[in-house]
């Protein structure tokens, strides 16, 4: 089957004060319809950048796409044009963001900006995009959306206001959602939630995700495969249960070992020492071999790529080739 | 619509009460400490002191000040403003014609303002660090830096007196003609006033097309353009509302100087002239017309920014 989505080498630059450098390299995943895929890593391992590139909405004028292809359904969307690409926002992926207050104009109703991108991608009148704009906040679980509809955006709690920017998001139907950590700044009552809508809606309009998180429980709940970032780059991809269960890059078993189900308890968990690495600092060879209890000095030189362990399960360390158990002294 | 947000509207004539009071009292007791009496400034250095006595006792002048303070604010409810001792007429009566100029003058300055401010905002901020930013930032710092009677003296020199385009001073007959008397003063308060207002909102605008909410718009397909219009204009005038007002507020003061230079008959040269004159009851009563007018200003602009701007409660 041929997947809906193919990253292919992408990588995007930044540059500042007369420096260059990578913030995302050699990234390469592909999703399913109907796939959920969870992006995890650190803050700052370049998951919102990677996800900005897939729109071409890249945070800061300082920063661009040097390399890579975006095969959306078999269209190249690095190759666009800015009105291709414009035209492919809202209506093939949608996006949704972490902090959904920022997210929405706060001077204009919530039922205004979903029903501005169904007046936009489907060109139909102002009241047919109204009712269909009810119908969408009644299906992303806001209650009472006739009257909710022309309230603002500071009277919807933060869950509510998720939800509403999921409607806005999905208001053309697209068949990707990217959801930069949607629940990030919510509740966990409310977290649980949203999760449960986004998994409803892959359900129900076989809708694909990626998930952005560095939550692994939120991982092991909804995603189906998993992507490892750190430092910019994959360091591990593959079905979400062959990677929680036996991961081979040092850095995925670090980031289990760290999860609440896995470790002592809240308050004890143990945390992986040392610092992730900053972009335009990156150390050489292998980004993670600073903070690695099993590195060698060829892990200092050559960047390690991504090579399959097992069937659809990638890894970038040949130190665990043999496995990561065996590989620890 | 949400009415209960324009709750506010009911208290505000009540809440302007101490104002005035207040306003009323300081005029009432400034324009008495200038030396001079007002009779005696009417009728000239020979006149006898018998003459300057009655017209003293006309004008009630020569009745305990206190008195006068609790006749004047009597008469105002009673919407009797006094009577001018210069031009002999009731105040209401002179206010009422000088008004309209002064009115217009206001109002052509803050809609040319306008016209000026919010296009060379919105190409400063959508080309942000281009050449033309930079011309507009360079013009606009200029325009705040000219002191208004001088750049007034230059337009005057340049437009009337050079090309002839204009009238040097003066007011007209027909609406035409006093537009075109009009359009060089209002041109010169609206270059400085645009001149405040551009860099507030190319301040914002800027702020506004690196907003998380402008993001979320372009994320769900909206043309840079409608992002422009749709999310970040009306975003970014709610600041510029009050700055606006503040600045009207200002321009209601600074009126005095621009209609002395183009000797427009409003409201700030009657005031000029009655303070010279000592013409008290003017004075006063166009102080009052100035402050009513400042409150109003104010007013208008929380009005304004209540109906933009949904999170606002007053
Ligand atoms: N406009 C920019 N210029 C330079 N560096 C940037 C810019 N935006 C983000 N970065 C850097 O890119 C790296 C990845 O950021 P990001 O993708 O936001 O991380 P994550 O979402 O995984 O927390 C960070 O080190 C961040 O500092
Ligand atoms: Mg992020």
């Amino acid at each position: 089957m041929t997947p809906l989505l193919a990253v292919k080498n992408l990588a995007v630059r930044a540059k500042m004060h007369g420096h260059e450098f990578d913030l995302v390299e050699d990234v390469a995943f592909s999703l399913q319809r109907g796939e959920i895929l969870g992006l995890v890593g650190e803050s700052g391992s370049g998951k919102s950048v990677t996800c900005r590139a897939l729109l071409r909405l890249l945070p800061g004028a300082n920063l661009s796409i040097t390399s890579g292809e975006i095969l959306f359904d078999g269209r190249d969307f690095a190759k666009m044009t800015e009105t291709q690409i414009r035209n492919e926002r809202g209506a093939s992926v949608g996006m949704i963001f972490q902090n959904p207050a920022s997210h929405l104009d706060p001077v204009m109703s919530i039922g205004d900006q979903v029903a501005e991108s169904i007046v936009l991608h489907r060109g139909v009148s102002k009241a047919e995009a109204w009712s269909q704009t009810v119908d969408l906040l009644r299906q992303v679980g806001i209650p009472d959306p006739e009257r909710r509809a022309r309230n603002f955006a500071h009277e919807f709690s933060g869950g509510m206001k998720q939800r509403a920017m999921i409607a806005a998001a999905l208001a053309c139907d697209p068949q990707l959602l990217i959801a930069d950590e949607p629940t990030t700044a919510l509740d966990v009552t409310v977290q649980a939630q949203i999760l449960r809508l986004l998994m409803d809606l892959r359900d129900k309009r076989g809708l694909s995700i990626i998930l952005v998180t560095h939550d692994l429980g939120v991982v092991a709940q909804a995603c189906d495969s998993i992507a490892v970032m750190y430092g910019g780059r994959i360091v591990e991809r593959g079905p979400k249960r062959d990677v929680l269960k036996a991961p081979f890059h040092p850095y995925t078993s670090r980031l289990i070992a760290c999860q609440p189900a896995h470790g002592l308890g809240a308050g004890l968990l143990p945390s992986i020492p040392g610092q992730p690495p900053s972009a335009g600092d990156m150390p050489s060879g292998c980004r993670f071999h600073p903070r690695c209890d099993l590195a060698q000095t060829s892990c200092r030189e050559t960047v390690p790529g991504l090579k399959e362990r097992v069937s659809g399960h990638l890894a970038a360390c040949p130190i665990t080739e043999a496995g990561i158990t065996e590989a620890r002294p | 619509m949400n009415l209960h947000r324009y709750r506010f509207i009911l208290a505000r004539p009540l809440q302007l009460l101490p104002v005035l009071f207040g306003i009323s009292i300081i005029t009432f007791v400034l324009v008495r400490l200038i030396p001079g009496d007002p009779a005696r400034v009417l009728l000239g250095a020979k006149s006898t002191p018998e003459a300057v006595a009655r017209i003293r006792a006309q004008f009630g002048l020569d009745e305990p000040i206190w008195l006068q303070y609790v006749y004047f604010v009597k008469n105002l409810v009673l919407g009797d403003m006094g009577k001018s001792i210069l031009y002999k007429m009731p105040v209401l009566q002179l206010i009422g014609e000088r008004l309209a100029p002064t009115l217009l003058l206001i109002l052509g300055s803050v809609i040319l303002a306008l016209a000026l401010a919010i296009p060379l905002a919105s190409i400063a901020a959508t080309r942000r660090g281009r050449l033309a930013d930079h011309t507009i930032r360079l013009i606009s710092t200029a325009g705040l830096g000219f002191p208004p009677f001088w750049l007034a003296i230059m337009l005057i020199i340049v437009f009337s007196v050079k090309f002839d385009l204009f009238p040097v001073a003066g007011y007209g007959d027909t609406w035409g003609d006093r537009l075109h008397h009009l359009a060089l003063p209002c041109f010169t308060v609206a270059l400085a006033l645009s001149a405040v207002i551009t860099r507030n909102l190319r301040a914002s605008m800027i702020a506004e097309l690196a907003s998380d909410h402008a993001t979320a718009a372009r994320a769900r397909g909206l043309s840079e353009r409608r992002v422009f219009w749709r999310h970040v204009l009306p975003n970014a005038v709610i600041p510029a509302i009050n700055l606006l007002a503040v600045n009207i507020g200002w321009l209601i003061g600074g009126t005095v100087v621009i209609e002395s230079v183009f000797s427009i008959p409003g409201m700030g040269q009657l005031l000029v002239r009655g303070i010279f004159t000592r013409d008290y009851m003017v004075v006063q009563s166009v102080a009052m017309v100035f402050a009513c007018a400042t409150v109003i200003v104010n007013f208008l602009a929380d009005v304004l920014t209540v109906a933009i701007d949904p999170r606002v409660e007053l």
